[in-house]
């Protein structure tokens, strides 16, 4: 048995392209090529993107598959994006979604 | 269980959407004992599908705007006097009916004019001045009207917390229970209801089932040609508080809702919710009961909407719904005793404005079933103004 | 306008594949729309090319013949007789002129896209019932079936240390996948017990296939020191911004907690569900009857070939009742046969048709035990105390329904909804609504979504104008008041 450990890509001995960055909340992130935002995010130990415009409360990726919405994300100024869904690209900016995501105004995120 | 002979009710009314509520609440403060019947929920008909609208800017100067006028006063009141808890979210946010060319403005102007002399509160906005009322409105329209006694309620919280004032006051709820049979004395007089759970004996019945009054009347003997007439409402994504402030309409939504056409009309009415979400209603069409999505209803709501506020177009519809507003053909409701039945009395027929006009129809029909002057003029809203043709259809059963 | 399509397929998991190479195998032309970016579904969801997995079948079962579906797919699509659209995702499918049309929101620049077809077969599968508890909605939560789904595609684990609790045939399906990628498992809670299975002995035993699966995640699970508590459910999950524990706790056969049993299991992360609800939408959109299955979900009425109550309207797989992925792909291929010999008259071999059928009645038989196994049993609400959550998207809380309920007279989840925004936001009720039945005291209602997801508004006003004359005439029966 080997001793490596076990991990997701090497279960499926995954060869990924090389990976490329983007950020979240300012921070730099890698992605490998294909992956979900939320995956990416998940791969960075991040679990939550979202506060809920009620209690402010941290939400993340929960049904996994596009129903549930609790993971909108806002990309590149762009909010309500299911992160469990978008793939991530190279250079995207992401930020933690604030309430509706439209801001107070309704013209973006509030900075 | 064993079964005792209950003492007769002063009324039994049936339905528990907004106007049933609204009747058994005033009944039960007139000091009347009550049961409120229906065979469903509270608000399960067209109360829980409707936008809440307290509207009098879309009424002609006649009898519905006084009770429009009426009403609006009593919902205020409603609101201080309703435990807060009840959360009603009644909002006094105002109207602003949007003209789109000069035309629409002359015509407009004309009828706000005579709206102010039965009482109604209206401003002419000029052309440059609505963004100021409306920051996110397009640029192009040619004027348009504040009316800031223009308001809303959530619907279903309005209709429930009168029932449930009503019930503390002593009112009997039944829910889930449908009404077989209106039992009538040898003479035809009502006394009372049947069904499946057993009888409820009273001196009046008050058909309060909106859509599906005439139903009830027919199982009373009598004849009111109350007709659904589909709405289908848009709901968005939460969208920030403030970004729409009033109920905001284009002029030609008045001529959709004065028409008599079974057509698909549509004049989209957009307002902002203390929720959130912003609501995008109602087109009107007479296709029977019929709940299947019509993609071009929700095509004209889109379209209207997101061409009066632009900043719409991005974003998205979350769900889509439909209701059917009794309609009677001449657009009043059927308010008061009818002629040809003792002791039963309507409160139905308020098509898309019952929201607005529940209190008072709730107030009138106390005011009959006590005796007490009317606190509007009645007359225009009684229930014989519907002959009953020889060959009556039954309503709802046509082809 | 492109000449309708034979058929449109909505789906392309288990079912869906199977019916569009099937179909397309028949002769019929094909346009299958799918959701998803790859073919597959959730249960054969997978890395996408870039994450150049070699060995992707170590995270499924039925992988060659999903390749193999895969292939002819293809084969198809190179010949023309199948049109595969991803990142589809169709919001309503009316009537037009007659034949179907579908509209669809389309990749993730959300385009407007119409599909038009002869008949349609829907294969929209399932979405994993929720159950909630004190906690659910702090991050590190996940579905069981999400966490599978992540790691499928995304090659991603939700933490380090991952509770698997719920309910269902799949969480341990879920823990050993977990724990062949790297997830140390601690304690996999499975609300049910498996003795519920023993009163279906015959049943089981004519699925052999089926038990070896099991007992091979059991093999798997108890070589890496997974505690497999049945009857124990996680009855809160602790922590400030992320799971930290869990609280796992005894249950009575009506699923209520036995007290002083509870104990608290340190975790990073928890998968959760109790099994999966079909997605109905589009099929109770069109009108398609429905039925109540044995765990509390609805389904569609279905006949002998797969066709709905709506003529024209075919349905394989999850929307037919869960079964999982053979019966998908058997339902699939019985589906398209049908619907071919319907559309163009091909005839069936009868003994593959026979065959088929078999087929089809042991695995929904198989299914309809394991549904009477997992149904949540009523205690579970005891879990619940009045500050949590019941509706994640509208921050409802327990309380607020329970209010409705008492003292304003809501007895169904549609009034629950009006008076409390549970259910109102934006996934309208698919994770909250099996809770908020059960809390209103009424049995759970089939999906009523004309939307089936969301939809710009500036897709809708773009819409072609339409005066339909050929709109058939409307339904005169009163709807439910």
């Amino acid at each position: 048995m080997s001793r490596a450990p076990r991990t997701p890509l090497g279960l499926v001995r995954a060869q990924p392209e090389p990976p490329y960055t983007f950020t979240f909340d300012g921070r730099t992130l890698t992605a490998l090529p294909g992956q979900t935002l939320a995956a990416a995010l998940w791969a960075a130990g991040i679990t939550s993107w979202r506060t809920t415009r009620g209690g402010g409360a941290p939400r993340g990726a929960f049904c996994g598959i596009g129903v549930c919405h609790d993971c909108l994300a806002t990309v590149d100024g762009r909010p309500n994006q299911r992160a469990c869904l978008v793939a991530v690209r190279p250079g995207d900016t992401v930020t933690t979604q604030v309430g509706t995501g439209h801001g107070p105004d309704g013209k973006g995120t509030p900075s | 269980m064993p079964t005792k002979q209950p003492a007769s009710l002063d009324a039994v009314i049936i339905g528990a959407g907004v106007v049933g509520a609204a009747c058994a609440y005033y009944a039960t403060r007139a000091g009347l004992s009550v049961a409120v019947v229906d065979r469903g929920p509270v608000a399960g008909g067209t109360t829980g599908a409707g936008e809440g609208n307290l509207l009098v800017s879309d009424k002609e100067a006649g009898p519905e705007l006084d009770l429009a006028l009426l009403s609006l006063r009593l919902w205020r009141e409603l609101a201080t006097r309703l435990p807060p808890e009840d959360a009603i979210e009644h909002e006094p946010k105002g109207g602003l009916v949007v003209a789109p060319d000069e035309t629409a403005l002359t015509a407009l102007r004309a009828f706000a004019a005579a709206q102010r002399a039965a009482g109604v509160e209206t401003h002419e906005v000029a052309a440059g001045e609505l963004t100021e009322l409306e920051p996110q409105l397009a640029p192009g329209p040619a004027g348009g009207f504040h009316y800031p006694q223009d308001a809303q309620v959530q619907p279903a919280r309005a209709a429930a917390a009168l029932l449930r004032a009503a019930r503390s006051a002593g009112a009997r709820v039944r829910l889930g229970e449908q009404v077989t049979a209106v039992l009538t004395d040898p003479h035809g007089a009502v006394r009372g209801v049947r069904t499946p759970c057993g009888d409820l004996h009273a001196g009046a019945v008050v058909n309060a089932a909106g859509t599906w009054g005439g139903h009830v009347a027919a199982l009373a003997g009598t004849h009111l040609p109350v007709l659904p007439r589909r709405g289908f409402v848009l709901v968005t994504e939460p969208l920030p508080p403030g970004l729409i402030r009033h109920k905001v309409y284009a002029a030609d939504y008045i001529a959709d809702v004065a028409s008599g056409s079974a057509g698909l009309q549509s004049s989209a009415v957009v307002e902002g919710t203390p929720a959130g979400p912003v609501l995008i209603g109602a087109t009107r069409e007479r296709v029977g009961f019929d709940r299947t999505l019509s993609p071009e209803a929700l095509r004209r709501l889109a379209h209207q909407a997101t061409a009066l506020f632009p900043v719409l177009a991005d974003v998205h519809a979350i769900r889509a719904y439909c209701g059917f507003r009794p309609y009677l053909p001449d657009h009043l409701p059927a308010i008061g005793p009818d002629p040809r039945v003792p002791g039963l009395h309507h409160a139905c027929g308020h098509e898309g404005a019952g929201i607005g006009l529940a209190p008072a129809t709730g107030l009138l029909v106390t005011a009959a079933l006590t005796g007490a002057p009317p606190p509007v003029a009645a007359g225009p809203f009684g229930p014989g103004r519907f002959p009953r043709p020889d060959d009556a259809p039954t309503p709802g059963a046509s082809s | 306008m492109t000449p309708p399509a034979d058929l449109a397929v909505v789906g392309a998991g288990p079912a869906g594949l199977a019916a569009a190479v099937t179909a397309a195998g028949l002769g019929l032309t094909v346009t299958l729309l799918d959701a998803g970016e790859r073919p597959g579904g959730q249960f054969h969801r997978h890395p996408a090319p870039g994450l150049g997995a070699a060995r992707p079948a170590a995270l499924h079962h039925g992988w060659r013949q999903f390749t193999d579906r895969l292939a002819r797919l293809q084969a198809h699509r190179d010949a023309g007789r199948v049109t595969h659209l991803p990142g589809h995702h169709v919001w309503t499918v009316g009537r037009a002129d007659g034949h179907w049309r579908l509209h669809a929101v389309a990749g993730p620049d959300e385009t407007p896209a119409t599909v038009h077809a002869r008949a349609v077969l829907l294969a929209t599968g399932a979405y994993e019932r929720q159950l909630p508890f004190p906690g659910w909605t702090l991050p590190g939560v996940v579905g069981a079936g999400g966490a599978q789904a992540m790691l499928k595609s995304g090659l991603v684990l939700p933490g380090r240390q991952v509770v698997v609790a719920g309910s269902g045939p799949l969480l341990l399906a879920v823990a050993g996948s977990l724990a062949a990628a790297g997830a140390r498992v601690p304690a996999v809670a499975e609300a049910a017990a498996y003795t519920a299975y023993a009163r279906a002995v015959p049943t089981l035993l004519r699925n052999p296939a089926k038990l070896a699966e099991g007992a091979r995640h059991g093999a798997a699970l108890l070589h890496r020191t997974t505690r497999l508590l049945t009857r124990h459910a996680v009855t809160a999950a602790h922590g400030t911004t992320r799971v930290e524990a869990v609280t796992v706790t005894r249950l009575d056969p009506d699923w209520r907690p036995v007290p002083g049993t509870a104990r608290r299991v340190p975790c990073d992360a928890l998968a959760v569900g109790h099994g999966l609800v079909p997605r109905l939408d589009l099929a109770t959109g069109l009108g398609c009857a429905t039925r109540r299955t044995p765990d509390d979900t609805h389904a569609l009425v279905v006949d002998a070939g797969q066709a709905t109550s709506v003529p024209g309207i075919w349905a394989a797989g999850e929307p037919c009742g869960v079964g999982g992925a053979d019966l998908a792909v058997t339902e699939g291929e019985i589906a398209a046969e049908t619907a071919a010999h319907a559309l163009n008259g091909t005839p069936r071999d009868p003994r593959r048709a026979a065959a088929l059928a078999r087929r089809r009645d042991r695995l929904r038989a198989f299914a309809d035990v394991m549904a009477t196994a997992h149904r949540p049993g009523p205690g579970w609400a005891g879990w619940l105390d009045d500050t949590t959550e019941v509706c994640r998207c509208e921050e409802v809380t327990a309380r607020r329904i329970r209010t409705a309920v008492t003292d304003y007279g809501a007895h169904d989840t549609r009034t629950v909804k009006l008076l409390t925004r549970a259910g109102m936001g934006w996934c309208q009720g698919r994770m909250c609504g099996p809770a908020v039945a059960r809390l209103a005291g009424g049995p759970p209602a089939a999906d009523r979504r004309p939307l089936s997801c969301p939809v710009p508004l500036r897709h809708l006003a773009g819409l072609p104008a339409d005066h339909d004359p050929t709109a058939p005439p409307p339904p005169t029966e009163e709807p439910e008041a």
